[in-house]
C-alpha cells in the first residue's frame, strides 16, 4: 500500500516529462515554417456552403479559370481583423479574393461582413475545420495563392499588409497572371 | 559609463544570488548557525544591487542613450518620460530586469516579515529563491543584455516604443502581473524547503497563506489591467481573446485559486498536505512556463514581441531544472498519509475537492488548448490551432457549475454539515435566483438563456453569502457588534465570491446585449445605437506630444438630453510611422459607450465604429473585489501570531 501510495506521488512528474518532450521538439521547429505537402498541387477537393447564400454549394472548379486568393478568416480571430481593410483595398484593385471562414458561427460571420465590407468574391463556411484540415490550415488569418488552374502556388501565415503583400506576395501573383 | 555600471552590479547580484543559493542551504543541513544567518544580509545585498542595475537602464532611458541598444529599439527622444519609463519593461530584456526585480524584492519581503519563523525554514526557503534568481540572471545576461551597446556606430534617434504600449495600462500592467508570477515564487520555496525538511504540517501551511493570497491580488489585479487595456487600446471592444499569452497568465490564477482553498483545508484540518504541496509547485511552474510561452517563440502569438530559439533553449533547460527537479523531489519526499477519514460527507472538505478539482480541469483544458497546436505539430497532424470557440464550450458551463457550488462550500461546516438546517439555509436564495433570473432578463431586454442562467448563478452565491453574513453576526448584543465579531478572513472570503458573481454578471450581459454598429458618417450625420443618438460633428487635427491625430467629436444624446461628448482619434506616431486608433469610451456601471474612428472615407466622410456595452466595466469591477478579498483575507490577524 506504501509503495502505491508513493508511486502516485510520481505522476505529476511523469506528466511533466511527457510535456517537456513536446516542448524541446517543438523548439526545433521554426515557428513560421509551413508543411508544403501541398505546395504546387491542386487545391483538395471539397463542397461547400456559400457564406450568404447557404442553399448554394462551391467545389474545387470555383479556383479554375482565374487565379485567386484564398483566405482564412474568422469573427474571433483578432488578426483578421487588423487585415481586413487591406483585403478590401486589394479587392478593389481587382485582386479576387475566396474567403474561407473557419470554425465560426454563421450568423457573426455574415455581421462582420456587412459592418466591415466584404472583400470576398465568396466566402466559402468550413465550421466542421474538415476542409481547412486538408489544406493544411495553421490558424488563422492564412492565405493562399491559387493560379487559374486551382493549383496551390504559395501560403502565407499571419496578416498581409502592405510591405508583406510587395515583398512576398506580388512578385508571385504577378506571374500567375 | 551609466550602462556599464548597471551591468556590472547586474553581474554582482549574480554572484550574491549564488551565494545566497548555497551558503544557506549548507547551512540548514549541517546546522551551522553562522551560515544559516548570512541568508538575510545576502537578500538585501543582492536586492540592493539588482534595484541600481534597475535604476540604471531607467536613468539610460530618461537620457535617451541610443547607444545602448535596448534603449534605442524601445525609445526615442520624443516619448513623454513616462513611457520612456514604461518603456524600460516594454519588451524583452527589460521585462526580465523587472522579473529578477521583483524576485529579489519578494525575497527581501520574506527576510523582513519571517522574524517569527524558525530559523532553518527561513535560510531554506531563501537559499530555493536564490536558485531561481540565479537561474533568470544568467539567462539575462547570456542571452538578453539589455545594457548591450551598439558601438561605434549608434544610431542619433531610436525607434520608438511601439505605439499600442504608450498607455497607463501598459505602464501598470507588466509590473502587477509579474508581482503576482514571482510572488507564486514564496508558495513554491516554502513547498520546496517544506519537502526538503520533511515537515509539512499545518503550521506550514499557515505560513504560507498569506504570501499565496498577497500574489494572488497582484494576479487578479495584473490580468484585470490586462483585459482592460486590451478593451479600450486595441479599439474593437473585445477584452478577452484566449490568446496563449493570455491563457498563460490564467492558469496560474486558478491553480493559485484552488491552492488558497486547499491550503485553508490543510491549515484547519491537516489534511492535503500532499495535494497542497503539489498545487504550490504547479502555480508557479505554470508561471514559468508563461514565461517560456512568451518568450521562446514557440507559440506565435499577438503578445510575442521577442521571440528567439536560443532564449528558447535556455529557458527550458531552467523550466525542465526547476519544475522536474521539484516535482522529483515532491515524488521522493512527499507526504504519503491518508487523512481522508469519512471525507465524502457533506462538509467543507468535500466542497473544496470538487472546487480544487473543477479549477484543475479547466487548467488542464486551457493548457491543451494553447499547447494544442503544439503537440499536434509534432505529431504530424499539421499546424492546427484552436480557437474561442473551444476555450468557450468548456469553460463557460465548468464556471457555472463552479459558481453553483462554491456559496453552498463557503457555507457548509467543517467535517460535517446536518441535513436539516441546510434546507433553511438555502430555499430563499434558490427562489430568489430563480425569480431574478427569470424576470431580470426579460426586463433588461430579450430573453436569452445565457443572461439567465447568470443571473441565477450570480443572485445564487450573493444571496447565500448574504445571507450568512446575517447567521453569523445574529450575536446577544446587537448587528453591528456581531458584524465587527467575525474575522478578516471571513470578510476576504465574503469579497472574492461577491467578485466571481459581478464577473459573471459583467460576462454573461456583456455578451448577450451588446450592440455593435460600423457606420459611414458624414459630419452632421446621426447614428441612433440601443436608444442612444451618435452625432458625428466633426474631424479637426489634433497634436500629441510624439504623434498627429485627427480627432472626432462625437455628441450622444438620449431622449433629446446630452449624455457625454466623445473624442475618438486617429493616429500617427512620428517616429515609427504606424497609425493607432484611439478608441473613446463613456463608462458608466450599468453601461459603456464607446467610439472608435475607422478609416477617412471618399468626402467628408470616415468610418466609425459604435458600440453600446451594457455591464462590461463589471468584469473589471469583480476583479477588483477579487483583489480587494485577497487584501483583506492575508491581514487576518492569526497570520501575525508568533510561530510556537
Amino acid at each position: 500500500m506504501k509503495v502505491v501510495n508513493r508511486l502516485r506521488l510520481f505522476i505529476p512528474l511523469m506528466i511533466f516529462i511527457g510535456i517537456a518532450i513536446f516542448l524541446v521538439v517543438a523548439l526545433d521547429r521554426d515557428p513560421n515554417f509551413m508543411p508544403s505537402a501541398l505546395l504546387d498541387r491542386p487545391v483538395p477537393e471539397f463542397s461547400l456552403r456559400i457564406l450568404g447564400d447557404e442553399k448554394k454549394y462551391v467545389d474545387r472548379n470555383t479556383f479554375i479559370g482565374e487565379p485567386s486568393l484564398l483566405n482564412v478568416w474568422a469573427t474571433w480571430c483578432f488578426p483578421c481583423r487588423l487585415e481586413h481593410p487591406y483585403l478590401y483595398q486589394l479587392s478593389s484593385q481587382g485582386v479576387r479574393i475566396i474567403g474561407l471562414n473557419y470554425k465560426d458561427n454563421i450568423v457573426k460571420a455574415k455581421n462582420w461582413l456587412l459592418e466591415m465590407k466584404d472583400p470576398y468574391a465568396l466566402s466559402v463556411i468550413d465550421n466542421k475545420g474538415k476542409f481547412s484540415m486538408d489544406l493544411g490550415v495553421f490558424g488563422a488569418p492564412e492565405t493562399y495563392l491559387i493560379d487559374s488552374k486551382g493549383i496551390i502556388r504559395y501560403k502565407h501565415v499571419g496578416i498581409i499588409d502592405d510591405r508583406i503583400w510587395h515583398e512576398s506576395l506580388l512578385p508571385i501573383w504577378k506571374s500567375l497572371k | 559609463m551609466v550602462a556599464e555600471y548597471g551591468h556590472f552590479a547586474l553581474i554582482i547580484a549574480l554572484f550574491l544570488a549564488l551565494m545566497q543559493t548555497v551558503i544557506p542551504q549548507v547551512g540548514a543541513y549541517t546546522k551551522n548557525q553562522l551560515w544559516m544567518s548570512t541568508a538575510r544580509p545576502l537578500v538585501l545585498a543582492q536586492s540592493l544591487f539588482i534595484s541600481f542595475s534597475f535604476l540604471c537602464l531607467v536613468i539610460l532611458f530618461l537620457n535617451d542613450d541610443f547607444s545602448v541598444r535596448y534603449v534605442a529599439e524601445n525609445s526615442n527622444t520624443l516619448l513623454p518620460d513616462r513611457y520612456k519609463i514604461s518603456a524600460v519593461w516594454g519588451a524583452h530584456e527589460g521585462s526580465l530586469l523587472l522579473w529578477v526585480l521583483i524576485l529579489a524584492l519578494w525575497s527581501l519581503a520574506v527576510s523582513v516579515f519571517s522574524a517569527r519563523l524558525p530559523i532553518r525554514l527561513v535560510s531554506r526557503v531563501l537559499a530555493v529563491m536564490g536558485f531561481i534568481s540565479v537561474g533568470f540572471y544568467l539567462f539575462v545576461l547570456l542571452t538578453s543584455n539589455p545594457f548591450d551597446r551598439s558601438l561605434p556606430f549608434f544610431p542619433l534617434e531610436g525607434s520608438d516604443l511601439n505605439p499600442l504600449l504608450q498607455d497607463i495600462g501598459l505602464i501598470l500592467h507588466p509590473p502587477m502581473l509579474y508581482m503576482g508570477y514571482v510572488g507564486l515564487s514564496v508558495a513554491f520555496s516554502f513547498s520546496i524547503a517544506a519537502l526538503l525538511a520533511g515537515n509539512t504540517d499545518s503550521a506550514w501551511a499557515r505560513w504560507v497563506k498569506p504570501w499565496t493570497l498577497v500574489a494572488w491580488m497582484f494576479l487578479t489585479l495584473g490580468i484585470s489591467l490586462g483585459s482592460w487595456w486590451a478593451y479600450y487600446e486595441l479599439g474593437w471592444g473585445g477584452w478577452w481573446f484566449w490568446d496563449p499569452v493570455e491563457n498563460a497568465s490564467f492558469m496560474p490564477w486558478l491553480v493559485c485559486t484552488a491552492l488558497i482553498h486547499s491550503l485553508s483545508v490543510t491549515e484547519k484540518r491537516g489534511a492535503f498536505s500532499s495535494w497542497t504541496l503539489l498545487l504550490a509547485i504547479i502555480a508557479f511552474s505554470l508561471s514559468l512556463l508563461g514565461t517560456f510561452l512568451v518568450r521562446s517563440g514557440v507559440l506565435t502569438s499577438v503578445h510575442a514581441f521577442a521571440s528567439d530559439p536560443t532564449r528558447g533553449v535556455f529557458i527550458l533547460t531552467f523550466l525542465v531544472i526547476i519544475i522536474g527537479g521539484s516535482l522529483l523531489l515532491f515524488a521522493v519526499r512527499g507526504p504519503t498519509k491518508k487523512t481522508t477519514s469519512g471525507f465524502f460527507r457533506l462538509s467543507k472538505e468535500m466542497f473544496i475537492l470538487t472546487n480544487n478539482l473543477i479549477l484543475m480541469i479547466i487548467t488542464a483544458v486551457i493548457l491543451l488548448g494553447t499547447l494544442y497546436p503544439l503537440f499536434a505539430d509534432v505529431l504530424g497532424w499539421g499546424k492546427i490551432s484552436v480557437g474561442p470557440p473551444y476555450f468557450n464550450l468548456f469553460f463557460v458551463p465548468l464556471t457555472l457549475l463552479l459558481g453553483f457550488l462554491m456559496p453552498v462550500g463557503s457555507v457548509l461546516r467543517w467535517k460535517k454539515t446536518g441535513s436539516i438546517n441546510l434546507r433553511r439555509y438555502f430555499n430563499v436564495p434558490l427562489v430568489l435566483s430563480v425569480v431574478l433570473g427569470g424576470s431580470l432578463p426579460l426586463y433588461y431586454g430579450s430573453y436569452e438563456p445565457v443572461s439567465m442562467v447568470t443571473v441565477m448563478i450570480a443572485t445564487w452565491i450573493i444571496s447565500i453569502t448574504l445571507r450568512d453574513i446575517w447567521q453569523k453576526s445574529i450575536c446577544p448584543s446587537s448587528i453591528l457588534s456581531g458584524l465587527v465579531r467575525l474575522n478578516a478572513s471571513y470578510w476576504g472570503m465574503v469579497f472574492a465570491h461577491i467578485g466571481v458573481a459581478i464577473c459573471i454578471i459583467g460576462v454573461g450581459f456583456t455578451s448577450t446585449y451588446s450592440v455593435q454598429q460600423d457606420v459611414r458618417m458624414e459630419p452632421g450625420d446621426s447614428v441612433k445605437v440601443a436608444g442612444y443618438q451618435f452625432k458625428f460633428m466633426s474631424v479637426s487635427p489634433y497634436e500629441g506630444p510624439n504623434y498627429i491625430a485627427d480627432q472626432a467629436t462625437i455628441v450622444i444624446t438620449k431622449n433629446k438630453s446630452v449624455v457625454t461628448t466623445l473624442y475618438p482619434q486617429k493616429r500617427r506616431y512620428l517616429a515609427s510611422g504606424q497609425t493607432m486608433t484611439e478608441a473613446s469610451i463613456s463608462s458608466s456601471i450599468f453601461r459603456d459607450l464607446y467610439v472608435a474612428l475607422g478609416e477617412p472615407l471618399k468626402g467628408n466622410a470616415w468610418g466609425i465604429r459604435v458600440y453600446v456595452k451594457p455591464f462590461v466595466s463589471w468584469v473589471w469591477l469583480g476583479g477588483l473585489f477579487i483583489a480587494i478579498g485577497a487584501l483583506m483575507a492575508s491581514l487576518d490577524k492569526r497570520y501575525r501570531r508568533r510561530a510556537s
